[in-house]
């Protein structure tokens, strides 16, 4: 029985009748000639996360971004013009090719503050704007126009404090591209929680799938069961898990869940260690004392169904970035950046308001641990996934109405792929034999 | 010579978990054996009310001279130990196996 109510349709995936209920093929996360597709449809097409402004904190701070999942080598500047403009270039020098900005090791991010852009090689020059403003013994050059030479733009947006770049200058802008989840969690305190905690590790698996992880919580009451007290895990076992609401805007999705855990009911359905430092998982108990974040305040995407017993909601923008706000008042994000079919770079990111006291730290310190511990079940059971459905002794598997935002994903990531290919609009959920013939029929 | 606040000399013995950064607590927990983790988790729980209430009293977060960091630091190794303590029964989380999480970015106190 649903304890919490359903769509006319009698199911969340039947709302969305697109989605279809069959079982989902997974060739897509297996195939290395259809990651080439995905890169080419998706990553060089959509609006990608990069980080957050405070990244930038004056004019000339900047940092670089490798980004292997757009093309090998592929690399990207991120500065604060004078005009506090937030750009985006091809971090390449235009005279022969080199890489501009790097220490040390080239393939390394870096980070820091200029007033210019120096190639290491012969000294050209480049304003925060992208000109090249100086070129050594230019009088050695042939009808050389300077204004013809600067550094290659990328297109960069900003929205509420994320920048996002985007590899394809035809790209509708940034907003429209976010669309309605984006605009109903404008005005959430982003601003306020500087307290920064950045996690990364390379997982052996395909990137859909560490999302797949991400987009259901079908999974909590069982693979992280011994997180929680022995009598609470098996009550947790027993109910399952069903979301507040899920909800599907073009290429993006939400789930929406609850969360008793901050504060819990009674002391003794959490371990030792919360009771004495009131946190958690779902993060420090007692709010922080900032506008913006109590249940009346939210912005109206967050929580849409209004429940009292809400938790949390995490918001999946299409491709890779996962925002996910927790009813405490913080929030965090992934990434997820393939690197090949079977592997890709996994980034957490955790935002706090900064803590002003001991206790307040500790509180988010054992937020903070927690979540690894979460994080490192997640990450091993992917590889376990991986290795198996690339053996193909079963290549179709049954989602329920609980992953509903799975068979969204894949199919997002293959109406990409096939409009790429000039496939028309084909989907792979619950057609697979289908989509993958019109894939072979485009010789790729 | 004591690293410790003087109020706090029965925590001394366990000065080798005053760590400033994520990266060594961990890699202290994965090289210790239970029963030293089980030890620093004790005394650590049953001081912890005390420290927090005596460092909140006389130091802001980030002004702390270097005996109140280094009791920061020994509660946050405290935070650190309580999931191989309560949770797990050993160092490494459950069936973590090959993989890895590394925290690369962090306000370290």
């Amino acid at each position: 029985m649903a304890h919490f109510p359903k769509p006319a349709a009698g199911s969340w995936t039947e709302n969305w009748p697109e989605l279809g209920t069959a079982p989902v093929n997974y060739e897509d996360s297996i195939d290395p000639e259809h990651y080439k597709l995905e890169q080419q449809a998706i990553f060089k097409k959509t609006w990608l996360n990069i980080g957050r402004v405070e990244r930038l904190p004056k004019k000339g701070s900047y940092f670089t971004r490798e980004m292997p999942s757009v093309g090998p080598g592929t690399s990207v500047i991120i500065v604060k013009d004078k005009q506090e403009n937030v750009r985006a270039f091809y971090n390449m020098c235009r005279h022969r090719g080199n890489k501009l900005v790097w220490n040390d090791y080239p393939g390394e991010e870096v980070s820091g503050t200029c007033r210019q852009f120096t190639c290491k090689y012969h000294a050209w020059r480049y304003s925060l704007e992208g000109d090249l403003t100086f070129v050594q013994q230019e009088g050695e050059f042939f009808d050389l126009d300077k204004a013809n030479y600067g550094l290659v733009p990328v297109r960069c947006e900003v929205w509420e404090g994320f920048i996002f770049i985007n590899f394809d200058n035809d790209a509708a802008p940034l907003r429209d591209y976010l669309g309605d989840f984006a605009k109903g969690l404008e005005g959430y305190p982003f601003h306020e929680m500087t307290e920064h905690y950045s996690y990364r590790s390379e997982i052996n698996a395909n990137w859909k799938l560490f999302i797949d992880a991400f987009v259901e919580f079908y999974h909590a009451p069982i693979l992280h069961m011994k997180q929680a007290e022995k009598e609470e895990a098996e009550k947790l076992a027993k109910f399952g898990f069903e979301a507040l609401a899920y909800d599907i805007k073009g290429d993006h999705s939400m789930v929406s869940s609850w969360g008793g855990m901050s504060p819990p009911k009674d002391l003794s359905m959490v371990k030792p260690i919360e009771r004495i430092l009131h946190s958690g998982l779902f993060g420090p108990w007692d709010r922080p004392d900032i506008k913006g974040i109590l249940p009346d305040e939210l912005p109206p995407a967050i929580n849409p169904s209004r429940q009292k017993t809400w938790g949390t909601d995490s918001f999946e923008f299409f491709p890779n970035f996962t925002l996910l706000f927790w009813a405490p008042g913080w929030y965090l994000t992934y990434h997820y950046w393939p690197t090949a079919v079977d592997k890709h770079i996994f980034e957490a990111d955790l935002y706090f308001v900064p803590p002003t006291n001991t206790r307040q730290r500790l509180s988010q310190e054992l937020a903070a641990v927690t979540f690894k511990e979460y994080a490192f079940q997640d990450a091993n059971t992917l590889e376990a996934t991986q290795t198996q459905i690339g053996t193909r002794v079963v290549t179709d598997f049954p989602l329920c109405d609980q992953e509903i935002l799975l068979r969204h994903l894949h199919k997002t990531a293959w109406d990409y792929v096939n409009a790429y290919t000039g496939n028309g609009t084909g989907s792979g959920n619950g057609k697979a034999h289908e989509t993958t013939s019109q894939k072979d029929h485009a010789n790729v | 010579m004591s690293r410790l606040p003087e109020e706090f000399a029965d925590l001394e013995r366990f000065t080798e978990w005053c760590l400033p950064t994520e990266e060594e607590r961990y890699s202290k927990r994965l090289a210790s054996t239970m029963a030293e983790m089980q030890e620093l988790y004790d005394a650590g729980m049953g001081r912890r009310e005390d420290v927090m209430v005596y460092l909140d009293a006389r130091f802001p977060l980030h002004e702390m001279p270097d005996h109140a960091k280094a009791l920061m630091h020994l509660m946050q190794s405290v935070v650190m130990v309580s999931f191989p303590i309560e949770v797990w029964k050993q160092p490494r989380v459950l069936d973590s196996g090959a993989s890895y999480i590394e925290l690369v970015k962090e306000p370290v106190v």
